[in-house]
């Protein structure tokens, strides 16, 4: 049964079509680039995956179950989100990463925080940062480090390397592919067709709302 | 001044002729406003009079029955106002309603049983005039703040619903920030009072012929009264509205704002 079943999925925004009877199927322990061009619905695509919007025609099943049927917060914890514009909330850096434990309602762990600081190549000093003096870069690395803090039997990423220089690049590539290597399954919009295919077994191609191309590389 | 403060008609009708005043600056600034101020000083004159002949004939009923409908009345207009705010908020009447009810009951208990006031008409009505009108202005300002912030702060709200909070701990920056804004007009008017104003009940009272030390004491349970009904309306009234915003799949939908809430 695949993880995830995309079946004619349509979605329309204020009587624009931003994607039209698009279908997929993602099986446990991919690691799917996205490409196309911008406006394409790649983003729409991920977001539909998240539960953050449903489709306007269309199913979307989870492990062969239709996603209306699950519990939205259940389905959301199990699908994690990261955007393209990451966004800090509060004042600083602990309020974000208190979050994700103060949902399950659980204590601040600070030991998982430090276990993802060091595989993002953050300093633990980051904690108590002001949000406010944080770059872009710094900013998306946290709020990947916050999507991870528990860790999702699905991952989606929304251009997430778009705000970093190529070292860290590297090492968020890295770690998301060791990610993937542990079981999580990726689903990665990207715009460098190089990168999704040094990592990913599968490349959807969208293009003005539809899938162009299912391409199966390993 | 002697302790009646009755005025009778020869001076109210001197006392007139300031309007003329703002008559008069209006025409020679060119405000073009004449027309608009004669409208408001008539339609204020003719509110004020009927409103004045329905009190005369309520507080001569004394009849409690006929108070709480006259209760229920002015409550649902402020509710169907304040509305008026948070166009595009479901069932936003019932809510505003709901709200200003819950704070005018709970304060005006209070001020009865404690012994503050009588539920009297010539007490109950003025008293309830300003619970409720307050209640209004707050509910108002919240609902504009509402609006507006599930607007700005949407990447925010879904950035919580992402990372598989529930729509409550997703939306309370927003619900505070909106209950905080409600309330805020009353607070900064309790700050200044007898600084920069002398409120209108206290006002009153002092040139009814009452001593201000007595007059004081009137005018703080005003305060009171009226803190608690903005917070008490405001509370409810965004706890039970922010649940529009989300549709039952729990995610953040848009609220199309409309000329009137801006």
């Amino acid at each position: 049964m695949p993880l995830l079943d995309l079946q004619n999925v349509s979605f329309v925004n204020d009587g624009k079509a931003i994607l039209r009877n698009v279908s997929f199927v993602v099986e446990a322990g991919d690691f799917i680039s996205i490409v196309g061009p911008s406006g394409s619905g790649k983003s729409t695509l991920l977001r539909l995956c998240s539960h953050l919007i449903s489709p306007t025609g269309g199913n979307i099943f989870y492990k062969g179950v239709n996603m209306n049927e699950y519990i939205p917060t259940d389905l959301r914890k199990s699908i994690a989100y990261c955007s393209q514009s990451p966004y800090l909330f509060g004042n600083n850096v602990k309020e974000n990463l208190d979050f994700p434990f103060s949902v399950r309602k659980m204590p601040f762990n600070e030991g998982r925080v430090k276990e993802l600081f060091s595989l993002f190549n953050i300093p633990f000093t980051f904690l108590t940062a002001d949000v406010q003096n944080l770059s872009g870069g710094e900013k998306q690395r946290i709020s990947l480090v916050r999507t991870l803090l528990f860790l999702p039997e699905v991952l989606l990423l929304d251009e997430i390397t778009s705000a970093l220089d190529a070292e860290n690049t590297r090492m968020v590539e890295n770690a998301v592919s060791s990610l993937n290597n542990e079981g999580i399954t990726v689903l990665w919009i990207t715009h460098d067709p190089e990168k999704s295919q040094k990592y990913a077994n599968k490349i959807i191609t969208v293009e003005a709302g539809k899938i162009n191309s299912l391409e199966v590389l390993k | 001044m002697n302790g009646s403060i009755a005025i009778d008609n020869t001076s109210l009708l001197i006392a007139s002729s300031l309007v003329l005043v703002s008559l008069y600056l209006s025409y020679s600034q060119k405000l073009g406003i004449e027309k608009e101020t004669l409208v408001s000083v008539a339609r204020a004159i003719i509110q004020l009079v009927i409103v004045g002949y329905i009190l005369e004939y309520i507080f001569g009923l004394e009849s409690s029955l006929f108070t709480t409908l006259l209760l229920l009345f002015m409550a649902f207009n402020a509710a169907y106002n304040a509305s008026k705010r948070g166009k595009g908020i479901q069932k936003i009447l019932t809510i505003s309603f709901g709200a200003i009810a819950t704070g005018t009951v709970l304060t005006l208990s209070v001020l009865v049983f404690s012994g503050t006031i009588a539920y009297e008409p010539y007490q109950i009505i003025p008293v309830s005039g300003m619970i409720i009108s307050n209640s209004m202005v707050a509910l108002g300002v919240c609902y504009k703040q509402m609006l507006s912030d599930f607007k700005s702060k949407r990447e925010e709200v879904e950035t919580k619903l992402s990372l598989g909070a529930d729509i409550l701990p997703s939306s309370i920056g927003i619900i505070r920030d909106a209950i905080r804004t409600g309330m805020i007009p009353t607070i900064d008017s309790a700050r200044t009072l007898g600084i920069v104003s002398l409120p209108g009940m206290m006002t009153g009272l002092i040139l009814a012929g009452i001593s201000p030390i007595e007059a004081i004491k009137y005018q703080i349970m005003v305060t009171f009264m009226l803190l608690s009904t903005t917070s008490i309306s405001s509370y409810v009234a965004c706890y039970l509205s922010y649940r529009s915003f989300f549709n039952t799949r729990k995610q953040l939908v848009s609220i199309k704002l409309k000329q009137d809430n801006i």
